[in-house]
């Protein structure tokens, strides 16, 4: 198992399912009176939120909580962090705090890895989403909610479709999901304005269109992505009105989909924008099942990277 | 001038053993080795060594005045010494900004007082670097730093007409506008070279049709006014092709390349360690080529450091708020020699025009890049190509140590180098 | 598959399933019946027996006694002393233990410490009227208070020996064999 959790990029096939099938076990065991596992009994987990995530965080500190580790929840706002200390201060005070692992939002895309590989901390540090770079559990609980599914709850997703729909420019989850869909097997279409579809695309392992229309019917799972208010403005695209039309996800694009496809969302949705009320609220979206998911598929990645020991690997019993 | 030498055995641009007399700040007598005498000389021996005239850099950031605490004129140009360098051009991004006769006569002064090498203050082309109205251009090349290289560096002269004026205006002191091609609204946030690695980094992407869609319309504004054009640190295969053709036009557009283009690609982002964050950003491998083949078919014109210290803070923290750039002055001769000898793209004569002869001639800069020949002034750099070392930038002068080149093994050792015939550097180490 | 077991059998496939037969008879016997009977085994060959015991039972007694298995890795007293291990299936029957007497089913007891793992496991799940420990070879050498109520075959053993069980549903066949240091395999 990897050290952190940085990217799915360097998540590998096994690894990735065996998160999800740990995400498994985490999700069947906390179904019952005590909630609690004692798995990460006293150990520390830093939430480290440079960035507002409210539904992140709490599905963040449920995980932690309900393996029993002690949680401590470090806003950027109002700390020390807005008066100007740095990453490196803030991870200096962490360490000396005897902090296991660091699960940390960052705006600055490569900040988590800054932070396992710049020699501050000795800890673990799992990223709960940098800039535009990667939001690995979230597409680890995607890859999760699509397997319970359409693929009984076990194994990788190999030959299932996803089109990922939005601004996969600024993404981090189209991002993570690209890798992580593609590495359990899963054949990875993005649907997005050009504007909004990196350069460089072309080398990555999935396909781009520019018409979801064409793609819909050919799809097991659609992800909608929010389009956040800031692009609005800057010229990607017309107006609001022209994207939702041509890249909103309504009752009559939904009808495309074959018969059993599930619409996701990684949430918070901009209802009318990227996606119509009716269809977030129907029996495919499984919008809220991925919020409850989440919270087991971060006890697995907690778990696994700070459960055992991290000295010792590769003897077994 | 009391310093007198003998240096024994060097080999002149890489050619036959040579005996090298240096007195009274001049290279007194040339011979071949061994028939030389100079009872009062100190004798060096320069055995197997080769010997340059001393480096010349169009381009550094000194830094003084203002932020002093990443690295001052003493402490730049004592590194400019330990990278063979007698000259260096200082850039005008300074707080305040040099774009008046006092900032520029000031660095002026305290390069000679620290007395490593000739500091040559690059002037602001406008004011405060702000882009909007002209900088007091006269007055710097009337004082006595004698200024005739302006630039705008880590910013664009990006207003057309703006250029074009400044292009023509230079042209009644001989100057030169050295232009940070950089489209602004094309790189608004930009953090990294635009293509596959920043798509998979998710970092801001800078692409290449940004410095291109300046370089291209500067080459045409200076055929129109008939000015000279200097292009700071191409980092392109577009811009190495622009360029070329250009000159093919006849238009005196002159190019720098740095030695970090030369070698590092945009693929070392990926851990995102700010060592490696410049502006212009590290391009790809087809780009460092292009380069190279540029540099060696004399479409780029010289090597400049482009040497931009930072200090530990504004380095040691995430991606993207650190600072651009690159410490470069140690490093720049091996990284040449890495790059473009040890693949015979330049032989040492080559090496001589790009990095001394042709970039004094760019900065108008009088004594430096001559030929290494007896009266000429005793502005030369002894090394041993042979030599290979691990860069520790723990022991460059200075407060910065953001060296890119950290922990690679690089080939060739500056072993001397002598200013206006004083030792600054002796066995690989400054003098003072 | 994993490579043959060398050494000594200690049981066969016939003694196995003499001694399931016993401890089946036991149970159903120390229980006054088999009403209100949970036979949980700890993965991977635990959860395996307590399945075979289970259906003998039922048939024994004509009525379905559940079985499931319960995970003890994340309460294991080392676990933070080696690499975080991929967890076991746990299986609760649906109507839960509260009340119910628990057969506890494991492979071989040694340090005893599994079994205090899994008595907090169970503790976490709800509150049974009774835990019963059934395995079926106890090699001695415990660490904890904790002994068997059913046991397939006493076996003194050295300290760096080790025990494997083989079953067929796992491993293809049924047989018990004591390894020698130098036999054990990591």
């Amino acid at each position: 198992m990897i050290e952190h959790l940085l990217s799915t990029a360097d998540l590998s096939r096994d690894d990735a399912v065996l998160i999800l099938d740990t995400a498994g076990e985490m999700e069947n065991l906390t179904d019952r009176s005590v909630k609690k596992l004692p798995a990460l009994r006293g150990r520390t987990v830093v939430n480290l939120f440079f960035e507002d995530s409210t539904r992140t965080r709490i599905s963040f500190e449920a995980a932690a909580k309900r393996l029993s580790a002690d949680v401590i929840n470090f806003s950027a706002k109002g700390s020390s962090v807005s008066k100007g200390e740095s990453l490196k201060d803030t991870a200096l005070t962490l360490q000396a705090m005897g902090a296991d692992a660091v699960v940390i939002r960052h705006g600055a895309s490569g900040a988590p890895m800054r932070l396992a590989s710049a020699g501050w901390i000795d800890g673990a540090v799992v990223n709960a989403g940098d800039g535009t770079h990667e939001h690995p559990t979230q597409a680890l609980l995607d890859a999760y909610t699509i397997r319970r599914h359409l693929c009984g709850g076990s194994g990788d997703l190999a030959g299932l479709r996803v089109t990922i729909v939005g601004d996969v420019l600024h993404s981090r989850v189209a991002r993570s999901n690209a890798w992580l869909l593609h590495t359990l097997g899963a054949q990875v279409t993005l649907v997005a304005p050009p504007t909004l579809v990196p350069v460089g695309v072309d080398s990555w392992p999935v396909t781009v269109s520019y018409d979801l229309d064409t793609v819909l019917p050919e799809t097991d799972a659609v992800m909608m992505l929010r389009v956040q208010a800031e692009r609005m403005n800057a010229d990607f695209f017309p107006s609001t009105r022209e994207y939702s039309r041509r890249y909103g996800l309504d009752a009559q694009r939904a009808a495309l989909l074959p018969q059993r496809s599930i619409i996701m969302h990684p949430g918070p949705m901009v209802r009318g924008m990227e996606i119509s009320d009716d269809i977030a609220d129907s029996d495919r979206a499984v919008i809220l099942e991925q919020v409850s998911n989440g919270v087991s598929v971060r006890m697995a990645v907690l778990y696994l990277l700070v459960g055992g020991s991290r000295e010792g690997a590769g003897e077994t019993s | 001038m009391t310093e007198e030498y003998l240096l024994t055995g060097a080999r002149p641009l890489g050619g036959d053993p040579s005996d090298i007399w240096l007195r009274d700040g001049r290279i007194s007598q040339i011979s071949p080795a061994g028939q030389l005498s100079a009872p009062d000389a100190e004798l060096i021996d320069a055995k197997g060594l080769v010997a340059l005239p001393g480096l010349v850099d169009l381009h550094a950031h000194l830094r003084e005045p203002g932020r002093e605490d990443a690295e001052t004129v003493a402490t730049g140009t004592a590194a400019a010494a330990l990278g063979g360098f007698t000259a260096v051009h200082a850039m005008a991004n300074t707080d305040p900004v040099a774009d008046t006769a006092g900032v520029v006569e000031q660095v002026y002064r305290l390069g000679q007082a620290a007395g490593y090498c000739d500091v040559r203050p690059v002037g602001a082309v406008t004011e405060g670097l702000a882009g909007e109205h002209l900088a007091e251009l006269g007055a710097m090349a009337d004082s006595s730093a004698a200024v005739r290289v302006f630039s705008d560096d880590g910013h664009c002269v990006s207003n057309s007409l703006l250029m074009r004026r400044a292009l023509e205006y230079v042209k009644a002191f001989d100057g030169v506008i050295a232009q940070h091609a950089q489209d602004p609204d094309l790189t608004v946030a930009a953090q990294m070279n635009e293509g596959k690695m920043s798509a998979q980094l998710g970092l801001q992407g800078w692409p290449a049709v940004a410095e291109e869609a300046i370089i291209a319309r500067d080459v045409l504004l200076a055929d129109h006014v008939g000015s000279r054009l200097h292009v700071c640190h191409v980092s392109t295969a577009g811009s190495v092709d622009l360029i070329r053709r250009a000159k093919e036009r006849g238009i005196q557009v002159t190019a720098e390349v740095t030695p970090h283009h030369l070698l590092l690609t945009d693929e070392l982002v990926a851990g995102y360690d700010p060592v490696f964050k410049v502006n212009p950003p590290l391009r790809t491998e087809a780009d460092v080529m292009a380069l190279r083949e540029g540099l060696a078919d004399g479409t780029i014109d010289v090597v400049a450091t482009d040497h931009a210290p930072h200090t530990g803070e504004d380095k040691d923290c995430e991606w993207a708020v650190a600072a651009f750039g690159m410490v470069g002055l140690p490093t720049a001769l091996s990284v040449v020699l890495a790059t473009m000898v040890e693949t015979e793209l330049l032989n040492w004569q080559g090496v001589a025009e790009r990095m001394s002869v042709v970039p004094a001639q760019i900065g108008r800069v009088n004594d430096q890049g001559r030929p290494l020949a007896e009266g000429e002034p005793a502005n030369l750099v002894l090394f041993d190509p042979e030599a290979r070392w691990t860069v520790d930038p723990g022991i460059f002068p200075g407060a910065s140590r953001n060296s890119p080149f950290k922990e690679m093994e690089l080939p060739g050792r500056i072993v001397s180098t002598f200013y206006r015939g004083t030792s600054t550097v002796r066995g690989g180490e400054l003098q003072w | 598959m994993p490579e043959p077991a060398v050494g000594p059998v200690v049981l066969d496939a016939a003694d196995l399933n003499r001694a399931l037969t016993r401890i089946s008879h036991e149970i159903i016997e120390s229980a006054r019946g088999a009403d209100d009977l949970i036979i949980l085994g700890i993965p991977t060959r635990g959860a395996v027996l307590a399945h075979r015991l289970a259906e003998r039972i039922s048939a024994a007694e004509g009525l379905a006694v559940p079985s499931g298995s319960i995970d003890i890795t994340m309460y294991r007293d080392d676990l933070n002393m080696r690499p975080a291990r991929a967890l076991g299936h746990t299986v609760i029957p649906s109507r839960g233990v509260d009340g119910k007497t628990v057969v506890l089913v494991d492979d071989v007891l040694f340090s005893g410490r599994t079994v205090r793992a899994a008595l907090d496991a169970i503790n976490d799940i709800g509150r049974p009227r009774a835990v019963r420990l059934a395995v079926i070879v106890d090699r001695g050498h415990r660490e904890l208070p904790i002994r068997a109520d059913h046991v397939g075959k006493n076996l003194p053993t050295h300290r760096g020996e080790s025990v494997r069980v083989r079953l067929s549903e796992i491993d293809g066949q049924d047989e018990i064999v004591l390894l020698r240091d130098a036999e054990k395999q990591s």
